[in-house]
């Protein structure tokens, strides 16, 4: 009985999750995050460098007791860094279980995209864009919306090489 | 992890029955040893049996609640009769033996496998064993009780009817006045007048009858005369119907016997208050006080309060970070629990394993109090019991063999346990042949484990051998050990925990095995040192000393590679700007400060820019998403919600070499 109401509340709340997502600026360029990640956004922290890490990621934060580590998403797309200021976020997502803050230059707001106006990326470059899931159309804007998954684990292969 | 899958009703149901399983064990081997059961552990067993047997019949665990009724049986003839001349080898083989029946079975009900072994022969074992203690001591005694039911009540008879039903379940009935109470209405008169009289034979407490008694409707008063033992003097109690319980025990002379034996209990052995909880929640609420501490700090010391003179806000502050860090001693001693149960566990191989292996062996246990996390607890139990099981299959000789080498004390192993500093040291020694250097040596040899050449080994360095993989000296592999897997289980599990193991050997006086735990894994005392922006932390246990070196003790190789001078000793010097590439204004040697560290006998010295002081610190593990980093063991937060690096200094070891 009690499961089958959990679920009937699980699909409720990700019907309401679905379709919405969180958008944030890199410069000129808009993303978006799909709402059912993301758990928080907060202000800029201080941030403990941890050594022997990608240069991506900045080291770990204390976020009321847990302990995350926190991407610079502008330098995970090989962006040139930008100083942090009072518009600098950190949006904590979780992905299976893990959680991780992407640090972004702003939050901007949380769009809902009818299904219509969300399109697969080109399919020129191979390299390019694989964090890209889709494209969303906002009037006359493009919003880059993320694969969260490949954002935090497409190069583990990566991240140990560089450690050894 | 199975747990997760169990029901809750089955999880709390195996906890239990476990912790009362080894409680039980531990009654009885006690027992045997000094070949007494004291009342108190008989009333203790009786308990177990009895609450292992209602559970386990709620679980629908019949083949187990019928084993347990058997065992409750005997111990209740036990508790009742004090039967003298009881040969407590054979309770003890057969008690454990029922013991034993029930953890396999609890092991499969937790596989999800059914419960199907077969009692009957242990139950017919028990049930012989009981019979014949019966034979041997003599018949009960009868007991008189006289019933008066309320007046107007109607159908006494029926009523007087349904006492002997009850009463036929617990007891044996001789008779009872008015005979006819079924057959004849006219009995109820005489009962009225007379009141009910029943003459029953039993060997269930007084208590027990009364209690049914007084649970049948409209009774108004009772009698119980109970002859004493060999004695005609006769006691009578009567009892209103209306009276308590407690009242009934505080007037009946039996029942203020048996309080007067509870005062006796040892308090071991008595049931404790004590709830049992999930670690989880408790790891929970050590997070949730770390926190605690974090934000009593952000408020105490928030930048909005600066410059403000608040004398009555500093006294109530003050007022709060004491309670604050009595709530964190007191989370931290919850996960604190004795070595008691380990080490008991250790009495039941002790005594299994002389038994079928024919010596002679005394389990001595020193320091069982000392308290370690609860988290170490569990994984130095299966060490522990490789330890002592090798201590008495190889280390230990046969009786005979001591005799004819004039050994006298009998063979012994000693479990001792203290606290040494920020660690637990756990020994497990035996003075039996000890170890073979030459065998060692040879064995070694054969399967190229050497690492240095022969004349350079130290003793200790032979005798760690034993603890690689694949190695036993034994010739032949016995049930209990010998198959070369064991020894490098231990070094694991300890290792995991972040201790380590030593082995001590004095040829024909014993061996001493020396398991060195932390304390906890929670907690560390550490040095907080400062190097660049960062902080970082070196656990205190690692540090020998700190200095600020002076340039003439300061070496520099055609390699590069930088040393120092120390008392005549030479280090190698660690930068740890260096290494964990760190940007610092601080890289002349002479203006930061070196801090000699020691793993394992390997000492080298890490240079930082400051040392900012020591403290405890609360150790987490770094998140899952980054990869495990060599040098670093964890992280630690801050008083002030900051975060620091926990060095792990065999890390920087490893690397070098």
């Amino acid at each position: 009985m009690v499961d089958i109401q959990d679920k009937e509340l699980l699909e409720l709340e990700e019907d309401t999750l679905k379709g919405k997502y969180l958008t944030f600026s890199l410069g000129s360029e808009y993303f978006g995050i799909e709402i059912k990640h993301v758990i928080e956004i907060i202000g800029l922290q201080p941030i403990t460098p941890v050594p022997e890490l990608p240069d991506y990621i900045k080291g770990i934060i204390n976020l009321r007791g847990r302990i995350i580590p926190v991407m610079d998403v502008r330098i995970r797309f090989k962006k040139p860094p930008m100083e942090y200021d009072d518009r600098t976020c950190i949006i904590v997502v979780e992905v299976k279980d893990i959680s991780v803050g992407l640090i972004v230059d702003s939050v901007s707001e949380v769009l809902t995209l009818p299904e219509e106006d969300i399109v697969p990326p080109p399919e020129l470059a191979k390299t390019g864009n694989r964090y890209i899931k889709a494209i969303g159309k906002v009037g006359d804007n493009i919003k880059l919306l993320l694969d969260c998954d490949k954002l935090l684990n497409d190069d583990e292969t990566e991240l140990l090489s560089e450690i050894q | 992890m199975p747990t997760s899958n169990m029901e809750p009703m089955f999880e709390l149901f195996y906890f239990e029955t476990g912790q009362y399983l080894r409680q039980l064990e531990q009654l009885i081997i006690n027992g045997e040893k000094s070949n007494h059961f004291s009342d108190s552990a008989i009333d203790e067993v009786f308990r177990i049996m009895h609450n292992i047997k209602s559970s386990s019949a709620m679980m629908h665990l019949t083949n187990i609640s019928s084993l347990a009724h058997a065992m409750e049986d005997l111990f209740f003839f036990l508790r009742e009769e004090k039967p003298e001349n009881v040969d407590f080898s054979t309770l003890s083989d057969l008690i454990l033996n029922g013991v034993d029946f029930i953890k396999v079975e609890l092991e499969k009900v937790k596989n999800g496998d059914p419960a199907d072994g077969d009692n009957t022969g242990l139950i017919g074992n028990i049930k012989n064993y009981l019979n014949e203690l019966k034979q041997k001591n003599s018949a009960l005694d009868n007991i008189k009780a006289v019933v008066y039911f309320e007046e107007g009540c109607e159908m006494e008879n029926i009523r007087a009817f349904n006492i002997v039903h009850q009463l036929k379940e617990i007891a044996e009935i001789i008779r009872y006045i008015p005979e006819d109470i079924m057959e004849n209405d006219q009995s109820a008169e005489v009962i009225k007048k007379q009141g009910f009289q029943i003459i029953i034979k039993t060997h269930r407490p007084i208590k027990e009858i009364q209690n049914i008694i007084l649970g049948t409707a409209f009774v108004r008063d009772f009698e119980i005369v109970v002859p004493e033992k060999g004695d005609e003097v006769n006691e009578v109690i009567p009892l209103g119907p209306n009276q308590s319980i407690e009242k009934i025990s505080a007037s009946t002379p039996e029942v203020m016997k048996e309080n007067k034996k509870k005062t006796e209990k040892n308090n071991i052995n008595s049931p404790q208050q004590m709830i049992s909880v999930n670690v989880t929640k408790l790891d929970i609420l050590l997070d949730l006080v770390g926190e605690m501490v974090i934000a009593e700090a952000m408020v105490t010391q928030n930048p909005d309060l600066k410059e403000l003179e608040l004398n009555n806000f500093k006294k109530a502050a003050r007022q709060l970070r004491k309670i604050i860090s009595e709530i964190q001693d007191i989370v931290m001693s919850i996960r604190m629990v004795p070595l008691t149960v380990t080490f008991q566990k250790m009495n039941r191989i002790v005594r299994d394993m002389s038994k079928k292996l024919n010596k002679d062996v005394v389990l001595e246990i020193v320091g069982e109090e000392t308290e370690v996390d609860k988290n170490i607890i569990e994984q130095i139990s299966d060490p522990l019991m490789h330890l002592v099981r090798n201590a008495i299959d190889h280390g230990l000789e046969s009786s005979e063999e001591r005799l004819k080498k004039g050994k006298t004390e009998p063979a012994k192993v000693i479990i001792e346990a203290r606290n040494a500093g920020n660690e637990v040291l756990i020994l497990v020694k035996d003075n039996g042949k000890g170890l073979d250097k030459e065998k060692i040596l040879q064995r070694a040899k054969e399967n190229g484990l050497l690492t240095k050449p022969e004349s350079e080994l130290t003793d200790r360095e032979i005798f760690n051998h034993i603890f690689l993989p694949g190695f036993s000296t034994k010739e032949n592999a016995t049930e209990f050990s010998g198959r070369g897997v064991g020894m490098d289980v231990v070094t694991k599990n300890i290792e995991t925990i972040g201790g380590s193991v030593l082995v001590d050997s004095i040829p024909g006086e014993g061996t001493t095995f020396t398991l060195k735990i932390p304390l906890t894994l929670a907690i560390i005392d550490g040095m907080n040192i400062q190097v660049g922006e960062s902080c970082y932390t070196i656990p205190i246990t690692s540090i020998k000393e700190f200095f600020r070196p002076k340039e003439k003790q300061i070496i520099t190789d055609p390699d590069g590679n930088e040393m120092i001078m120390v008392r005549g000793q030479c280090y190698a010097i660690i930068r740890l700007h260096e290494v964990l590439k760190i940007q610092t204004d601080i890289t002349d040697l002479t203006a930061g400060i070196m801090i000699m560290v020691e793993n394992d006998e390997k000492t080298a010295c890490l240079f930082a820019d400051t040392v900012l002081g020591e403290q405890q610190v609360v150790v987490k593990a770094l998140p899952a998403y980054i990869k495990k980093i060599k040098r670093l063991a964890g992280c630690a937060l801050l008083g002030d919600g900051s975060i620091s690096l926990i060095l792990d200094i065999a890390g920087f070891f490893e690397s070098r070499s």
